[in-house]
């Protein structure tokens, strides 16, 4: 897996000039290479099509695409977060996109307090599910939300303390496997339920929505679609890249070990709960910023994004694309939702059942996921080559 | 002395202590206060599962640099006893120190670990997706916080320790191959190995030849009595020839509590030995 | 002996003419004559006045354009005087006599007059419950009158307390204080109110003496009530309870013995929802037999579908728990999908058959819904079924040792297979029986089941995974927790508390309240 400590071998007197991260990156690990290539092709194209390149063409992308790839993006990101636990520590979390959903209610809050007096009651404060249901002031929670620095703060603080919190005590007290699977989607589905009601304060069954602007530009502008859509690109590659060498770094080979053999990890002096923790507070503020760019793209958050199906859904999409590998996660959740994408709008009745057949076929048939076929494929086709080799020597 | 400051102490030295152990020998580590000479106490322990005491009382004594054999017929309670020094299990009732100053129940597995007590699984459990390098790597020495951990790079020192860990335990041909690929001797070797590099003050060997050819039976007894001096080793085995090869003292366990305890003619001679546990055909 | 025949004979006489004028009078008299004319009536004792009176109150009496006034019955109209079957020359031309609240009200009073007399305890217990409504002087008068006569000790009753209540509005603070005194013991909320207003508020009473004492007997009511409203809210609880374990039960056999997560298990608690649905449909005249042929039908269906899951998916992830999740969860959805496919996504109605529905009333504060009564009694018993199953048959047994020590049981010539396919069909079966409880208390749609596997989880977590006992108790005591915290917190929130509550207790005691101890339980 790493390389890192082997001995460095002696020096040759004439060397070239030494390989560059990305030529280091290309050869021990070429998959992530060849998707952070792939992602900053797409980061610079993406825009030239949709901005440069006039409506009507061929080669046009509408606004509809951008945003669509954008969504797959967030998605992708969050896939990557969820990835990082359960395929590298074995935290299977069914209610990751609690996480996610807090993000975005912090972003949405943020987007909320931009709107001022353009909502429908003209409240300079309050935003308009507040005055529809005659409260008087701001509940202390939303204040400085309308500040963008302190907004973008609690869309890390927020998941990272609920997964700080829940986790410290869940891992302190060794609950593991399937008792933590279906704790954490009790725990989404309490949020769930709690977002629903208008006492809360993040508008109820609404949620939050009818948003105007970011940091001052209008959000149904190309150009600020165009930015969004980068930042989320940069984001996913940034995340990523991040994972990665959290996965690749001695701490990550803990945790591997953590998720293979818990309790042998113990008798060798490793504090098991403080790497989970610390792993699952970070996936869960990763989750928090795929939140947070979702939100401006899709124009809504409500509590139905809370809902314990769609933590569901992303911990297949990693199954899809094949766990413990990162690049595999972010297979599967474009390769998925692009699938749902298609199927929804043609035959929608029948995408239930496919998503359900895939939950089933992939943990039968595909433990590793479609990027665990690559390898076995790479392999049939040298012993066959090798066996055709022998066959015409002999 | 209540948990926190133990648990602090324990951190605090685990640094010092793979530093300090690798030379340690005439000089002790600071905090294990070896000043009565007896590196583990275990004192009037019961454990009792759903009525069963599976400990009943026990009492034992570990010299530093001692090697002892525990031996004993199954449901004896041996693995009940490295469970409750190792901090896998609390007992009902007991007490059990190491040196004169660590309190082991209140700590958990890891402090424990981390303060200088290594064990060795009867069913050898190797991190099987790693490779026998990582093996080694994980079981080192050392500060193993998650900050240090996240940009922890290998000194060379470091290398040359695991290099010399390789080369004793036989795996150097074998040291990027993945763990869970070795043959079950192999996977022996490797944890004796992650054994090492932890380079604990006492280490406990559960049943470390099953699954071992006579050689490595052989090499096995040699590495162990020459870790003994340097360390305190608890073996425990069922194979006699074995415990006779490097026993000085041994400790016969019997439904949780010791039976007898000397010399392997004197126990072996122990009428009450011979009743339960030596008394069928003599093997 | 002559004498009071021909007496009677002739009175009847002067009743009849005096009830005739008084009705033909009817369909012209203003509202204010009617009343007077209704007073005749009644006065006349005809043996008609009655069934006339309830009548017209009921908006039953019509008359015709030559004023001959006609009774609408349910097979027909009546002639009202004589109360012989008639037909109206042309009945859509009829018209109602009609009445306004006044006259309604003396309309009431003049029948409970009439059930005084009546010869049946309980008409005259109706009677006096009536009058009490409005009780003014006449209906004192006529009350006291009767009490002497009255020998029906259940009618005596009701009459002291109407007088009683009576003598709550007397003029005399001694009276009011002697009513208060007499009102001693009884709790009915009418009684209730009327201290209650007496004791403090607006209209509280003039006379400390008589506040003081509507006061203390406010509070002893207060304390009986709110031991009732107690125990009615531990029946709640209970009721809630029983249908957790229903839902529970199941999975403490699919997941608690043999350590098998189906999240498809509400799945198979709506498949047998459905079940009963389809047996409603195939014999509609018959509700009460169809929903007692259900229970074997689903679990037959939900059973068989269990088998099914077990050989196809779930046998081949023994020992995988979080690919047996996932797998069993892509089962859930298919079969919310199938479910919609066939009977769409609407909730289909399950009606609730004559015996199930209707209420126990036990007092003013308590009263029993009897389809949660029912509900609760058959959760016992399938809990009783199923630990007798598993304790006292050779499945069971064959069961508890699969799940102990699969291999030493496979040794020993246990088809472990067999049993495996076995425990999971009898836990989705009992998943169906659920289904069919659950019909006679909530929707029926494809969603039904998703509504409960998080909660089923959280039983037999609580519970402690491997123990039915666990299970019952950890239901019921689930079950009256969010009854207690509901008034308090309202629905939502007592889910969430309990939720939360739960998933704290968790992390406390990760093997829930009652764990499997020893060797065994520690290996895994």
């Amino acid at each position: 897996m790493s390389t890192a400590a082997e001995p460095a071998a002696p020096r040759p007197a004439f060397k070239p000039a030494p390989p560059t991260p990305y030529q280091v990156m290309m050869r021990e690990d070429r998959p992530s290479g060849v998707f952070l290539t792939v992602l900053a092709i797409v980061t610079l194209l993406v825009p030239i099509l949709h901005l440069a390149v006039p409506e009507g063409h061929v080669l046009h992308l509408s606004g509809y695409t951008v945003t669509l790839i954008g969504k797959y993006m967030c998605y992708a990101l969050l896939a990557v977060a969820v990835d990082l636990i359960w395929g590298y520590c074995g935290i299977l979390s069914l209610g990751h996109t609690a996480f996610f959903a807090l993000g975005g209610y912090a972003m949405g809050m943020y987007l909320m307090r931009q709107i001022g007096t353009r909502g429908v009651y003209g409240d300079p404060v309050l935003p308009d599910f507040m005055v529809f249901l005659n409260w008087k002031e701001l509940p202390w929670f939303w204040h400085g939300m309308d500040v963008f620095p302190f907004a973008m703060l609690m869309v890390l603080f927020a998941p990272g303390l609920l997964a700080g919190v829940f986790g410290w005590l869940a891992f302190r007290s060794r609950v593991t496997g399937v008792y933590l699977s279906i704790i954490t989607q009790a725990l989404t589905y309490a949020l769930l339920l709690a977002f629903f009601r208008n006492e809360m304060g993040f508008g109820g069954n609404n949620g939050l929505t009818d948003f105007k602007d970011l940091l001052g530009f209008d959000l149904k502008h190309p150009e600020t679609r165009i930015v969004l859509f980068m930042a989320t690109a940069v984001a996913l590659g940034a995340g990523y890249f991040t994972c990665r060498a959290i996965v690749r770094s001695r701490f990550g080979r803990v945790v591997q070990a953590i998720r293979d053999a818990e309790s042998r990890a113990r008798f060798i002096g490793y504090r098991v709960e403080n790497y989970k923790l610390w792993l699952f507070t970070f996936s869960a503020m990763l989750a928090g910023v795929a939140g947070a760019l979702y939100v401006p793209q899709v124009g809504i958050i409500n509590p139905g994004e809370f809902a314990p199906i769609n933590s569901i859904e992303v911990v297949i999409w990693v199954a899809v694309g094949g766990r413990g590998t990162l690049y595999g996660a972010v297979v599967g959740a474009i390769m998925v939702n692009y699938a749902k994408t298609v199927m929804t709008d043609a035959l929608p009745d029948a995408w239930l059942y496919v998503l359900g057949a895939l939950f089933v076929v992939v943990t039968l048939f595909l433990p590793r996921g479609v990027v665990g076929l690559l390898p076995d494929l790479k392999h049939k086709l040298q012993t066959l080559r090798q066996r055709r080799a022998r066959a015409i020597s002999t | 002395m209540n948990a926190p400051t133990s648990m602090g102490m324990a951190g605090r030295f685990g640094g010092a202590f793979g530093r300090v152990l690798q030379r340690r020998g005439s000089s002790s580590a600071p905090s294990l206060d070896l000043t009565h000479n007896i590196i583990l106490y275990v004192e009037g322990v019961t454990v009792s599962f759903d009525g069963f005491r599976a400990l009943n009382d026990l009492s034992l004594y570990v010299a530093p640099g001692e090697l002892r054999c525990i031996i004993g017929p199954n449901g004896a309670g041996k693995t009940t006893m490295m469970d409750v020094i190792t901090g896998k299990t609390r007992p009902d009732t007991g007490s059990v120190w190491f040196g004169q100053t660590l309190d082991l129940l209140t700590l958990g597995e890891p402090e424990i670990a981390q303060a200088g007590i290594g064990r060795k699984f009867q069913k050898p459990t190797v991190f099987s997706e790693h490779s026998v390098f990582e093996n080694l790597e994980l079981a080192m020495a050392g500060d193993k916080s998650v900050w240090k951990m996240l940009f922890a790079r290998l000194t060379p020192e470091q290398l040359t320790r695991i290099d010399e860990v390789l080369e004793t335990i036989g795996l150097k041909d074998h040291r990027s191959a993945r763990a869970g690929s070795l043959s079950h001797g192999q996977k022996q070797w490797l944890e004796i190995g992650m054994l090492l590099m932890q380079d604990p003050a006492l280490l406990l060997v559960d049943e470390p030849v099953a699954g071992m050819t006579p050689q490595e039976t052989e090499r096995t007894a040699e590495l162990l009595t020459s870790l003994a001096g340097k360390h305190s080793v608890v073996v425990v085995e069922h194979d006699m020839n074995f415990v006779r090869s490097i026993a000085r003292t041994v400790t016969v366990l019997h439904q949780g509590s010791v039976l007898a305890e000397g010399t392997i003619d004197e126990v072996q001679n122990d009428p009450k030995v011979i009743e339960v546990y030596l008394g069928e055909p003599r093997c | 002996m002559f004498c009071l025949q021909a007496g009677a004979a002739m009175a009847q006489a002067a009743a009849g003419h005096e009830f005739d004028t008084a009705v033909a009078a009817l369909p012209t008299a203003s509202y204010l004559e009617k009343e007077e004319l209704a007073g005749r009536i009644a006065r006349s004792a005809h043996p008609q006045a009655l069934t006339l009176l309830r009548g017209w109150l009921d908006g039953k009496l019509h008359a015709d354009a030559a004023g001959h006034a006609y009774l609408e019955g349910e097979g027909g109209y009546t002639d009202a005087l004589s109360g012989a079957a008639a037909t109206p020359a042309s009945p859509d031309e009829l018209e109602k006599i009609g009445t306004n609240n006044r006259l309604r009200k003396a309309l009431k009073g003049l029948l409970a007059q009439f059930g005084l007399a009546s010869a049946e305890p309980g008409m005259r217990i109706e009677a006096v419950r009536e009058m009490r409504r409005e009780l003014d002087e006449s209906a004192v008068a006529a009350l006291q009158a009767r009490l002497p006569q009255e020998t029906d000790a259940a009618v005596k009753h009701e009459i002291e307390l109407a007088l009683a209540l009576a003598g709550l509005a007397s003029e005399e603070p001694a009276q009011r204080l002697a009513a208060i005194a007499s009102l001693d013991g009884d709790r009915s909320t009418e009684v209730y109110n009327r201290l209650s207003r007496m004791a403090s508020g607006d209209e509280a009473d003039a006379d400390a003496a008589v506040r003081n004492a509507a006061g203390a007997a406010v509070r002893s009511i207060d304390s009986w009530r709110s031991f009732y409203q107690g125990v009615e809210t531990l029946f709640f609880g209970l009721s809630l309870g029983s249908v957790l374990v229903l839902a529970a039960i199941g999975l403490a056999i699919t997941f608690g013995v043999m350590g098998v997560i189906n999240m498809a298990h509400g799945e198979l608690i709506m498949l047998g929802a459905y079940t009963a649905y389809v047996m409603q449909l195939l014999m509609p005249q018959n509700t009460g037999l169809a929903l007692l042929l259900s229970i074997p039908a689903a679990f037959l269906v939900s059973g068989a579908f269990g088998v099914a899951i077990e050989r196809v998916i779930v046998r081949h992830l023994y020992g995988r728990p979080l690919e047996t999740l996932l797998a069993t969860f892509g089962l859930s959805l298919v079969l919310q999908q199938l479910v919609r496919s066939i009977f769409s996504a609407n909730n289909r109605p399950v009606a609730i058959p004559e015996f199930m529905s209707g209420v126990w009333q036990i007092n003013d504060v308590f009263s029993i819904t009897y389809n949660r009564l029912y509900i609760l009694i058959f959760a016992l018993m399938v809990f009783a079924l199923l630990l007798g199953v598993l304790k006292r048959t050779s499945l069971g047994l064959k069961v508890r040792a699969v799940s102990q020590n699969r291999g030493m049981a496979k040794a020993m010539g246990v088809r472990t297979d067999w049993v495996d396919a076995a425990t999971f069909g009898l836990g989705a079966g009992i998943a169906g029986i659920a289904g069919v409880a659950l019909s006679q208390l909530t929707n029926v749609g494809p969603n039904l089941g998703q509504a409960y596997i998080i909660d089923s989880f959280m039983v037999v977590v609580f519970g402690g995974v491997g123990n039915l006992w666990g299970t019952l108790i950890g239901g019921m005591a689930l079950g009256v927790v969010n009854k207690l915290l509901e008034p308090y917190a309202g629905a939502v929130l007592a889910k969430i508390l309990v939720l939360v509550a739960l998933i704290l207790f968790i992390q406390r005691k990760p093997r829930g309240l009652f764990p499997q101890k020893g060797r065994a339980a520690e290996g895994h």
